[in-house]
């Protein structure tokens, strides 16, 4: 039989698999190790203003996704405000307005945004960006012309250039300087004048506006940035040192010249801006963010699920793991066990007992079950009565286990009233039989066999990161189907085999 | 860990073959699962057997339903001996041999006694699945107790021996006689401690004897010689375990005969799932033949000329 269809089937799956897991991974940033908890921030803008009674329109400057923040979540509240969110100039802006209002007034705008690992460099631009006006004109021209050609003979390229432009208009004791800054000397200013420079050297540059995320702030300023383009693509440089680059929890609202909110028909407005940093399963954090970057993805996560039908998942999905380590242990090593799947659904509970108790509690109960098996085998009664009774047995076995150990204080003994005792009663049954026909020697193997199973089933299937990495990419499954598939058709030796038809080996006595 | 790869590289040099593979390349390749009730179900085993004018032992009656106990200790006080087997049982469970009675007791072939009340209940619980495949309700049928050629009354100990042909593509492959001993309690199971003794297929003579893994000469029980007997009625033995493979269709599988004192061959039944221990007892690989006989199988289309290529080219192969 060829195998052929077998080999593409597997690749097939485990192409879907993997592609499913890498998108998830690389792109979508799900962690692949339990535990890891994002950056992720609150921010919230609040405006509020006095109305008189006119029509109000409200422009406010909100961030945007980028290469280092992702907003999960955003929420504009508003009560009576009609609201649109608009795109300028690369820029995001919210703008909310209203026919008549009165008296105070608040707007919120709150987002969630995660920070990533991102590398350096900016965003690459397809476009080149014109350079701006420079706007000098007269004695100011001069001056600037002067102050960029002494700054162009100290520098060697663009970076250093600016360097040099951010340090001479920082410097206060430059009186050219202050000729341009006409007195106004916030950082923003000086930014400007900067840019200016730059213009007046044929450099694109412009002002950004963000704000630096930290653990938690109540009254969070805006920080100005400077950006210049460099032939390829826009690269922050700081307004201050004139050192190039940002800081990573840098998070930009704007760019250009405008101030955060613009308002028309109100008064007395006021901005306050608020952060704080939250402790999110990145899980969750990347749950959130498939909204924003693959809505095709969105409908089949299983965090889409309500949570109890989550958690009944979360173990469902192991079970595969389980029966897959029973194909290995059967097929590829050859142990032999009661029945197909029970070392899972002891293994499954186990997960409950914690595994030493599982075992001491799992042997005695099978133990006292099978004796008193035995004990009911004289009575020769037919088949399902004889397990029902065996069943009851168990059952209140079990009780009798819970009772005295909780009289001894013990808690784990409670726990044994998880144990799936329908799958205790076959294997009660079957080791009974096997006993019956094929001696204890033969029972007690294969007992053990099971036991040995459900002990590594339940070690794979706790293990913290197995079941992390099978809830989160489900997908794994396929992968996993794909090697089970491929196991179907393994025809070589058994491992305990090899021991069995090792006597053909030897040459004859 | 390399030692490990070395032995599973000699065995496979030494074409042993394992279960996987038997599985995969043989039994589900070979064998079309709608055929398998045909085995399955000794029954109808039988039914195809007599039909086709070969001999099994005579069916003295079938119990189907539990009511039909109560009225088994009086349809069983006709026969002084007999066998009671789950019609779809695997591996000999739950077959009983009564070789006379004590009182009101069945005396079995081990020795034992058994009371009505118990065999009564041994029937219950064939009924109720305890012995068949996949648990499933079944029949328990009562046949005449086979009594065994005396070529292998030194070399047994109680119980019956019996003849296992494996038969692949109607080309007979291997051949091995079990032989119970006090181990085995009278059952001709190789795991359970019978000797499982090779026959050369070409001559019907027995060749080495293997009893749990080890090399014998003699039966542990009786300290007759195993070895160089030669098995009466052999060339029947092989035709009629060819034929086996017109009548039922299965491309892989293994003959259960007897040899009785007085009718001859035999079949017992017939096996869709073969065991690997015959490979053992012949102190062979089975997977050489087999893919021999694959290469060759085209050619080969009457009963006659598979047995001469069994003879002429299976039987020396190591």
């Amino acid at each position: 039989m060829s195998k052929t269809p077998l080999y593409w089937l597997a690749g097939v799956l485990t192409i879907i698999g993997s592609l499913f897991f890498g998108y998830k991974w690389m792109y979508m940033g799900y962690p692949l190790v339990p535990g890891t908890s994002a950056d992720i921030w609150q921010v919230e803008v609040k405006l509020s203003f006095n109305a008189a009674n006119e029509p109000i329109k409200v422009g406010l400057y909100v961030p945007g996704n980028n290469r280092k923040f992702t907003l999960l979540d955003e929420n504009f509240i508003s009560r009576g405000f009609g609201l649109s969110t608009v795109r300028e100039n690369g820029n995001r802006r919210a703008i909310w307005s209203v026919r008549t209002a009165n008296g105070s007034q608040a707007l919120y705008y709150r987002t969630t945004a995660e920070q990533f690992d991102s590398g350096s460099g900016g965003d690459t631009v397809r476009v080149m960006p014109e350079v701006m006006d420079h706007e000098f004109q007269g004695a100011e021209f001069e001056v600037a012309k002067n102050i960029l050609q002494s700054a162009q003979q100290q520098s060697a390229d663009l970076d250093t250039l600016v360097a040099q432009l951010v340090k001479r208009a920082n410097d206060p004791a430059d009186d050219d300087i202050a000729l341009l800054l006409k007195g106004d000397t916030s950082v923003e200013n000086r930014i400007r004048i900067t840019a200016r420079l730059l213009a007046l050297a044929y450099v694109p540059a412009r002002m950004m506006h963000g704000l630096y995320m930290v653990e938690r702030r109540g009254d969070a300023p805006l920080e100005p940035w400077l950006e210049v383009f460099d032939e390829k693509n826009w690269r922050p440089f700081d307004p201050v040192t004139g050192q190039t680059g940002v800081a990573d929890n840098y998070l930009v609202f704007w760019r250009g010249d405008d101030s955060l909110v613009s308002i028309d028909g109100a008064e007395n407005v006021q901005t306050r801006i608020s952060l704080q940093k939250l402790e999110l399963e990145a899980v969750e954090a990347a749950a959130a963010r498939r909204h924003y970057l693959s809505p095709v993805l969105e409908g089949m996560s299983l965090s889409s699920l309500p949570l109890a039908t989550q958690n009944v998942y979360k173990i469902l999905l192991l079970i595969p793991i389980g029966a897959f380590l029973l194909v290995i242990m059967r097929n590829v090593i050859g142990i032999k066990t009661f029945g197909t799947f029970m070392p899972v659904l002891i293994a499954l509970s186990f997960r409950e007992t914690q595994l030493l108790w599982g075992i001491t509690l799992f042997c005695i109960v099978v133990t006292l079950g099978l004796s008193i098996r035995f004990a009911l085998d004289r009575l020769k009664l037919l088949l399902v009565p004889r397990l029902t009774a065996v069943l009851t047995i168990v059952v209140l076995l079990m009780m009798i286990i819970s009772i005295i150990t909780n009289h001894f204080g013990i808690e784990s003994g409670l726990s044994i009233a998880l144990f799936p005792m329908v799958i205790i009663t076959m294997t009660i049954e079957r080791m009974s039989i096997v006993w019956d026909e094929r001696g204890a020697n033969d029972a007690i193997k294969q007992g053990l066999g099971s036991l040995l199973c459900a002990a590594l089933a339940y070690l794979l299937m706790s293990n913290s990161h197995v079941s992390h990495l099978f809830t989160v990419f489900p997908e794994l499954l396929l992968i996993l189907l794909a090697a089970t598939l491929l196991l179907g058709r393994y025809t070589g030796y058994r491992l305990l085999e090899l021991s069995r038809f090792k006597a053909l080996l030897d040459p004859v006595k | 860990m390399r030692s490990l790869l070395a032995t599973a590289r000699k065995l496979r040099e030494a074409g042993v073959l394992a279960i996987n593979a038997r599985n995969c390349e043989y039994t589900l390749a070979y064998n079309p699962r709608r055929l398998y009730p045909l085995v399955d179900d000794k029954l109808r085993t039988k039914e195809i057997m007599l039909q086709a004018g070969l001999r099994v032992p005579e069916l003295y009656g079938v119990v189907e339903i539990e009511h039909q106990i109560s009225e088994l200790t009086a349809f069983l006080s006709k026969y002084d001996d007999f066998v009671i087997k789950p019609a779809q049982g695997t591996g000999g469970d739950g077959i009983i041999v009564v070789t006379g009675r004590v009182g009101g007791m069945y005396r079995k072939a081990s020795g034992n006694l058994m009371s009505e009340q118990e065999m009564a209940h041994h029937v219950s619980s064939t009924l109720s699945g305890l012995y068949s495949l996949g648990g499933h309700n079944d029949k328990a049928i009562v046949e005449s107790r086979v009594i065994f050629d005396p070529v292998f009354e030194k070399i047994s100990f109680q119980g019956v021996p019996d003849i296992r042909i494996i038969i692949f593509l109607g080309v007979p492959v291997m051949a091995m006689v079990r032989l119970p001993t006090r181990a085995s309690d009278g059952k001709a199971n190789l795991h359970q401690g019978a000797i499982g003794a090779g026959i050369d297929i070409a001559t019907g003579k027995t060749m080495t004897a293997v009893w749990h893994n080890n090399v014998i000469d003699r039966h542990p029980d009786t300290h007759y010689p195993i070895t160089d007997i030669q098995v009466p009625h052999w060339d029947e033995l092989l035709e009629i375990s060819t034929r086996c493979h017109e009548l039922i269709g299965l491309g892989y599988f293994g003959v259960d005969l007897v040899l009785d004192k007085d009718e001859g061959p035999m079949i017992l039944e017939l096996n869709a799932r073969p065991g690997l221990n015959i490979q053992i007892a012949n102190r062979r690989g089975l997977l050489h033949r087999l893919e021999h006989i694959k290469k060759h199988a085209a050619k080969l289309r009457d009963p006659a000329s598979r047995i001469a290529f069994a003879k002429e080219e299976i039987a020396s192969m190591l």
